[in-house]
C-alpha cells in the first residue's frame, strides 16, 4: 500500500505544485498605496541659489544637479535651454542667465 | 563637494527620520551622522552616491536622484545570478507626477486610434482574457553607463547599474491589437502611462513602435515579473516590453495605446533620445553635423562580476572569474576573456541559456603569469556576430555606451 501511495503522492505534488507557484500567485493584481521619498534639500547657498531653488526644484530635486559632473559653461547652457525649450520650464531670460552663472561657477570647467 | 556631502546626508535623514530636529541632526559628531555609500570610481567626480533603503518594495540601491526617482542596481547584485531580483531592479522615470496609489479595480487600459473598435481593458480582461507568455529580458537605459563616457557629460549620470534582467509575464501585445482590430493605413502605435508632467504644457512621456514591430507577436504587455505583480516604482499595474530595445520604449504604468494612421510627432519620438547615425552611435568629441537618429535596439555588452579593478589575485594560481553577458537584441553566441590588455583572447563557458534577450552567465579559469599589474577584458559576441567595440563610445547625450569592460588587477 504503502508503496503505491508514494508514487501517487509524488505525482501529486508534480501536478500541484506548478499551480501555486508563479502562476496562481498572478491570478489577480493586489491594489497598492505605498509612500515614495520626497525632498525638500534645496541648493547650496551662493549668488544665484534663490534662482536655482525657484526655477529647478519643482520639476526635480536637487541631486539631479548635485551629481553631476563639471561641464563646459557652453553644455551648461544646452542644459538650461533644454529644460525651457523642450521640457517648457517656465524660467524668465533673466532668471535663465543666473542659472547658468551658478551651474558654470559651482559645476563649470576652467 | 562640500556642501553637497551635508546636503546628501540632511535630505537622506529627513526621508528616514522627517523633517523635525534638523538643527540639533546636523551638528552631530561625524561618527553618528555617518551612512552607507558606494564610489562608482569616475575620474572628476562626484564619485560618491547614498545608498538608500527608503523607497517602497525597494531593498538596498544607489540613490541617483530623490524624485523623480533614478535608482540604480548596485553592481553586486549581478554576480547573485542572472535575474534581478525585484527589489532590486533599477527604477527610472522621467516625471515626477505619477501615482504612488492604484486601484486596480478602478484601472483601465485604452485602445484606440486607428481601430475597428476602442477597447477598456480591466486588469482582470488581461490576466484572464487573452493568452498568458512568459519572456526573460533585459531592462536597460539608454543611457546605462553613461559616467564613464569621457569627456563627462550632462544627463543621469548612471554607472552600469541601470540594467536589471527580468521573467516577464503578460500578453502578446500582438493579441491586445486584433481584438482592438487594426485598420488598414495604421502605421504606428503609440504608448502612454499614468505618469504626467509637472509643468503642463510640457511633452507627456510617450513612445512608439511601428506597427509591424508592435504585432510581431514578442512585444508584450506584462504584469508580472520573476512570478510577482510588477512593483510601483518598475511601472504596476501594466508595462511594455519590447524585447532587445532600450527600456525607453518600456513604457510603465502604460494605460494609453493609440494605433496611429500618421507619423507620430511627439517630443519623445521625433527629437528626444538621438544618437550620432554613425557605427556604433559614436562620434568624436566636439565634432558637430552628423545626422540623429532614435536609440532602438539594445547592443551587446559583458561584465566581469567577480573581480573589481584594484583586486588582488594570485599569482601563477588558477583563479575563477564569471560575470553577466547579453547580446542586446539576440542570443549571447561567446564571451570571451582576455588577461593580456586585449593582445589574446580566451572562451569562457555559457551558463544556462534562459532566453535570448536575458542576461547569460560565463565563467572561467584564469592564470596570470606574472607578479604585477593585469588588465582583464571582457568581451561578448552575440548570435548575430556583433561584438562589443574595443574603442570608447561617445556621443553628447551620453547613450549606448558598449565599449568592452576592463579591470585592471595586481598578480602577487
Amino acid at each position: 500500500m504503502l508503496r503505491t501511495l508514494l508514487p501517487a503522492s509524488t505525482i501529486l505534488c508534480a501536478i500541484l505544485l506548478p499551480l501555486t507557484g508563479h502562476a496562481a500567485r498572478l491570478d489577480e493584481l493586489k491594489s497598492l498605496n505605498l509612500e515614495l521619498p520626497s525632498s525638500d534639500m534645496t541648493f547650496p547657498d551662493g549668488a544665484g541659489a534663490d534662482a536655482m531653488n525657484g526655477n529647478c526644484l519643482a520639476c526635480h530635486s536637487a541631486d539631479h544637479m548635485l551629481n553631476q559632473p563639471t561641464l563646459p559653461r557652453k553644455v551648461w547652457e544646452e542644459v538650461v535651454d533644454k529644460m525651457i525649450n523642450a521640457y517648457k520650464a517656465p524660467i524668465t531670460p533673466q532668471d535663465a542667465a543666473t542659472v547658468v552663472d551658478y551651474l558654470a561657477r559651482t559645476k563649470g570647467t576652467m | 563637494m562640500q556642501n553637497r556631502d551635508v546636503l546628501v546626508r540632511r535630505m537622506t535623514r529627513r526621508l528616514l527620520l522627517g523633517a523635525a530636529g534638523m538643527g540639533g541632526l546636523a551638528l552631530l559628531p561625524a561618527p553618528a551622522r555617518a551612512e552607507e555609500t558606494v564610489d562608482l570610481r569616475v575620474p572628476g567626480g562626484p564619485s560618491t552616491r547614498p545608498i538608500t533603503t527608503a523607497y517602497a518594495q525597494k531593498g538596498r540601491m544607489i540613490l541617483q536622484r530623490t524624485s523623480p526617482p533614478w535608482l540604480e542596481t548596485p553592481f553586486e547584485v549581478f554576480d547573485k545570478g542572472v535575474f534581478t531580483p525585484n527589489h532590486q531592479h533599477y527604477v527610472s522615470w522621467h516625471w515626477a507626477n505619477f501615482p504612488s496609489e492604484i486601484d486596480v479595480d478602478k484601472f483601465r487600459l485604452t485602445v484606440r486610434g486607428h481601430v475597428n473598435q476602442t477597447l477598456s481593458l480591466s486588469t482582470k480582461d488581461i490576466l484572464h482574457g487573452l493568452p498568458r507568455v512568459e519572456l526573460a529580458a533585459v531592462s536597460q537605459c539608454a543611457g546605462n553607463s553613461r559616467i564613464y563616457m569621457q569627456p563627462r557629460v550632462p544627463g543621469a549620470q548612471w554607472a552600469n547599474g541601470s540594467m536589471s534582467n527580468a521573467l516577464w509575464t503578460g500578453v502578446r501585445l500582438k493579441d491586445v491589437l486584433d481584438r482592438a482590430g487594426v485598420k488598414p493605413g495604421a502605421l504606428q502605435v503609440r504608448f502612454g502611462g499614468l505618469d504626467e508632467p509637472v509643468v503642463s504644457d510640457a511633452p507627456k512621456f510617450m513612445k512608439s513602435l511601428a506597427i509591424d514591430h508592435a504585432r510581431d507577436g514578442e512585444v508584450m504587455i506584462a504584469f508580472g515579473m520573476n512570478g510577482e505583480q510588477l512593483q510601483l516604482l518598475n511601472g504596476f499595474p501594466l508595462k511594455l516590453i519590447v524585447p532587445g530595445w532600450c527600456a525607453v520604449y518600456w513604457i510603465k504604468m502604460l494605460n494609453d495605446i493609440e494605433v496611429l494612421d500618421q507619423p507620430d510627432t511627439n517630443y519623445w519620438t521625433v527629437t528626444g533620445y538621438r544618437v550620432p547615425d554613425t557605427p556604433h552611435n559614436t562620434v568624436n568629441p566636439g565634432r558637430t553635423g552628423f545626422k540623429l537618429v532614435p536609440v532602438t535596439r539594445n547592443f551587446p555588452r559583458s561584465f566581469i562580476t567577480n573581480i573589481r579593478s584594484g583586486d588582488m589575485v594570485p599569482v601563477g594560481t588558477p583563479a575563477p572569474a564569471r560575470g553577466i553577458a547579453f547580446g542586446g537584441d539576440c542570443g549571447v553566441a561567446r564571451v570571451d576573456l582576455s588577461i593580456d590588455s586585449g593582445k589574446s583572447w580566451h572562451p569562457t563557458q555559457l551558463g544556462k541559456d534562459e532566453g535570448e534577450y536575458g542576461f547569460r552567465q560565463w565563467q572561467t579559469q584564469f592564470t596570470l603569469p606574472s607578479r604585477g599589474e593585469h588588465t582583464l577584458m571582457i568581451r561578448c559576441t552575440n548570435t548575430n556576430g556583433e561584438a562589443q567595440p574595443d574603442f570608447p563610445v561617445w556621443n553628447p547625450a551620453g547613450y549606448m555606451r558598449n565599449t568592452i569592460e576592463s579591470s585592471h588587477v595586481v598578480a602577487a
